[in-house]
């Protein structure tokens, strides 16, 4: 590997960033001062990765920006900050900002909105080198291609002539990392750079990053609110609380011997656990049926398909007062169900029967009843809510809508409503822009919980949260299930979220089923090749989990992509079998565990 | 009314100064005719272009009226006409937009391309042609000058609410089964209404203008009726002596749209912060 003949040699002794006493105070509304980083001080020495955690609003990414001398709009810095020589007020020889895009570079969450869509990748990766004049054009390009290489980028060589919008959210993620790496800079700032991302590119990026931040001998800082993540990269956690620093330590011993509370805390909350007893839904006919539904998007042909088929014969059924939780990758149709059931999308074909009864395929031909009792509840509690209205509005117009309840009636039952989703009555009277995220989700929840409903369907409703407040929100729903008996279908692609909370487990892939059966079954194989890559992506709590997944490669296989009914997963699978999974169909097996699954492979086979 | 005062505190100098004078035209407005010293259309100076003096504050006009009086009196006309056209003229067209935005999709069609049509008419050309072919009451006047500002409107208020109308608080209320009046009325139209009104603030302007220039060009208020354009119009004559007949109402023309522009300005950078 080219890259590894340029490793700096790594100095150790003076901390190579040193913060002392940073301070960052803003003007709360009323005038006030408010200090939202409070007497911070680390060491960084060269070449090591540091790692921020804490939860949103506890200052990580203030004190990441003010790494660069950045404040936001009226924040204001104080305190020492010194990196390599530079410093905050530039008083050794060089300031801060002076610094950005040069010595200290960034790499952000969202990488499809750094890159310019009308720009070659390259041309943007090469960037800061050329303003900064650390490089020629052609030996930055050079440099490019071997970051690349280093980063497991598909054809290196050629991945740079093409534009952001054909690659993927996780391959601009490593690019991004490349034009960070660019100017061989002395620290990089990564800000939670695979949280946007599904756990299996979470993976590759993860270890693409942790390679190439070796091999460059890169001083880093490492923003997330992942334990599970900053545990593979860092090799010092600070944990931030509210702006004060809770803890700081290598990383094992965090981990291992946490010697804060609040550390504690989020440890617990990494992995949930719903501690509400739940009872076991009731036998008997189901409380809905989704039977080989097909729906997807744009024009529908003269055979019944959408222009953009999403899902393809998909079926499972819901008991009353049962949790069945629906996992897959982003693209994987989960949503789409969701939407199918509610009515805001008609299905191609197949029926979804509530109580035996088959609901109308639209929303204009279902009746109020029907309506009311299936509710659903987003993901972005910003943008479900209205902020136009109060939350004794919002969930007023709920009671008046199905029941006609209004008055003072109405103003009861809003504050039982709130009363059910642990919040006081006063914030009945509040905006939804004055409230915490996981209130906002709260009252997301009662709103559908105003209709009474059998059934909530709810799409992704943890992932938007922090850990901790993630947990408070499973243990609510669980909590709920069991005083009110109503029954989700609870969207996610985190499985351990869902394995708290469900009794059964549907994986979705490109819109096919090709898994189900009760959630115990999924703690240990055999698990379908697909559910199998999903569990073994999610990030464990120890230092050497990321060195330990081992990556197979599919098989290369002749396989025409014809799209007829083959297996999807095949071009990804790792165990495909030539001459089989390439020429028909899988079939679906049922295993002894209880579930089903939809595999050439037998029950041994996947077992092993 | 504390908030709004406190709101007022907030803005910039230029704001402020645009917050004074739009004030000052809304009272002169309402008032004007009850302090006006002189009956608008009595003959009370025997000098025509007369200058300033104690009797007439800005002297008389080229038949010897008091400028004063029928500055007063046509403030009323412009301020009042082109609020009436600009209310008419956003209603229609924040009414129809909202239609594109929940209605069926062909309906959407059918509105923004006849809209486009419209819009590409010149407005000034297009108040002309009615004009010409309607002759010019108060009332048609009014209803040409709000015509010829709905599509603009549209094309403001339906790029907004199509946006509102896609996300997840809007598929909430569609999936619980509300109607599409509501959804349009209660869901939509109150999260557009700050972006809304700059818009009919400078719409307000653009018809202060038009109908200025109508009545410069004689085609709009017809006499013994003056709005601030006539008043220009008929003292053309003082230009070359700079009677303060024809200086009184331009400078009151400017420092109406110049007013409601600052404001507009100021409230909407407010907003953005």
């Amino acid at each position: 590997m080219t890259a590894q003949a340029q490793i700096a040699p790594s100095q150790t002794g003076a901390a190579h960033v040193e913060v002392c006493n940073l301070c960052v105070t803003v003007r709360a509304p009323d005038g006030s001062a408010l200090r939202i980083v409070d007497d911070v001080s680390f060491a960084i020495p060269r070449g090591e990765v540091l790692a921020l955690i804490g939860e949103s609003g506890s200052g990580k990414t203030t004190i990441a920006l003010s790494l660069m001398g950045y404040a936001r709009g009226g924040a204001r810095i104080e305190g020492r900050i010194r990196v390599g020589d530079a410093t905050l007020d530039g008083t050794e020889s060089a300031s801060l900002a002076a610094q950005r895009g040069n010595r200290i570079t960034y790499v952000a969450q969202s990488a499809a909105a750094a890159f310019n869509p009308s720009r070659r990748v390259m041309e943007q990766v090469i960037e800061p080198a050329l303003i900064h004049g650390t490089a020629s054009d052609a030996e930055a390009r050079r440099h490019a291609v071997e970051l690349f290489e280093a980063l497991s980028l598909p054809d290196p060589a050629g991945i740079g002539s093409r534009y952001p919008h054909e690659l993927s959210g996780g391959q601009l993620q490593r690019l991004m990392a490349a034009m960070a790496l660019i100017t061989r800079p002395d620290l990089v700032i990564f800000d939670e750079p695979t949280t946007a991302l599904d756990v299996t590119t979470q993976v590759e990026v993860l270890q693409a990053f942790r390679k190439v931040v070796r091999d460059q001998g890169a001083t880093g800082v490492y923003v997330s609110h992942d334990l599970a993540v900053v545990a593979q990269m860092a090799d010092r956690i600070l944990v931030l609380n509210r702006g004060r620093v809770r803890e700081q330590d290598a990383v094992r011993a965090v981990l291992e011997t946490p010697a804060d509370d609040y550390t504690r805390t989020l440890l617990a909350a990494a992995r949930p656990v719903v501690k509400a007893a739940v009872p076991a839904p009731a036998t008997g006919s189901p409380l809905l049926s989704i039977e080989g539904i097909c729906a997807g998007y744009g024009p529908v042909d003269r055979e019944g398909r959408a222009a953009h088929p999403v899902l393809s014969d998909v079926s499972l059924h819901i008991g009353r007062g049962a949790a069945v939780g629906v996992i897959g990758e982003s693209g994987s149709g989960k949503s789409t169900v969701a939407r199918v059931v509610a009515g805001l999308l008609a299905p191609t074909a197949g029926t979804v029967l509530l109580d035996g009864q088959p609901l109308a395929r639209s929303l204009k031909d279902r009746s109020r009843e029907e309506l009311r009792r299936v509710q659903i509840v987003f993901q972005n509690a910003d943008i479900a809510l209205n902020p136009a209205h109060s939350v004794g509005e919002i969930l007023g117009r709920v009671l008046r809508f199905y029941e006609g309840i209004s008055g003072h009636a109405a103003r009861a039952r809003v504050a039982e409503l709130l009363d059910l989703i642990r919040l006081p009555a006063a914030v009945a009277t509040r905006r939804c822009d004055e409230l915490s995220g996981g209130q906002k989700q709260r009252i997301n929840l009662a709103r559908a919980l105003a209709a009474k409903p059998d059934l909530i369907l709810c799409d992704e409703v943890t992932s938007a949260l922090d850990t901790v407040v993630r947990e408070a929100i499973l243990e609510l729903l669980a909590e709920l299930r069991r005083d009110l008996g109503v029954a989700y279908l609870f969207i996610s692609h985190d499985i351990a979220t869902v394995q708290a909370l469900c009794d059964e487990i549907v994986v979705l892939y490109k819109g096919t089923c090709v898994e189900s059966g009760p959630a115990r079954a999924y703690a240990a194989p055999p698990f379908h090749p697909y559910t199998d890559l999903l569990i073994s992506s999610v990030p464990e709590l120890r230092t050497d989990w990321l060195s330990d997944v081992g990556r197979k490669d599919p098989p290369r296989l002749a396989a025409p992509d014809d799209g007829g009914g083959l297996c999807r997963f095949l071009p990804r699978c790792p165990v495909a079998i030539a001459g089989r999974c390439d020429t028909a169909s899988p079939p679906l097996r049922q295993l002894d565990s209880g579930n089903a699954v939809l595999c050439h492979r037998s029950q041994a086979e996947l077992a092993g | 009314m504390d908030s709004l005062i406190r709101a007022a505190r907030r803005l910039p100098l230029s704001g402020k100064l645009g917050l004074g004078l739009v004030v000052f035209w809304i009272v002169v407005a309402i008032a004007g005719p009850f302090v006006a010293p002189y009956p608008p259309g009595s003959f009370v100076n025997e000098e025509v272009f007369a200058g300033s003096s104690g009797r007439f504050l800005l002297g008389s006009d080229f038949l010897g009226r008091d400028v004063l009086s029928r500055l007063l009196s046509g403030a009323r006309f412009t301020v009042g006409l082109s609020a009436i056209a600009v209310a008419i003229a956003a209603s229609i067209g924040t009414g129809l937009a909202l239609c594109a935005a929940v209605g069926p999709r062909w309906l959407d069609e059918i509105l923004s391309r006849s809209m486009d049509t419209l819009i590409s008419i010149p407005s000034k050309i297009f108040a002309l042609v009615l004009v010409a072919a309607f002759g010019s009451s108060i009332v048609l006047l009014t209803l040409i000058l709000a015509l010829t500002y709905v599509p603009g409107n549209f094309r403001i208020a339906r790029s907004l609410a199509v946006g509102l109308a896609r996300l997840d608080y809007v598929e909430v209320a569609r999936a619980r089964g509300e109607g599409r009046l509501y959804l349009a009325l209660v869901e939509v139209l109150p999260n557009m209404m700050r972006p809304l009104f700059a818009d009919i603030g400078l719409r307000f302007v653009f018809i202060v203008l038009l109908l200025s220039g109508l009545s410069f060009l004689g085609l709009g208020l017809q006499p013994p009726d003056a709005d601030l354009g006539s008043l220009v119009r008929e003292n053309t004559s003082g230009l070359a002596e700079g009677a303060l007949a024809i200086i009184a109402p331009a400078v009151a023309i400017a420092s109406l749209t110049v007013g409601v522009n600052l404001l507009i300005d100021a409230a909407t950078q407010g907003k953005a912060e």
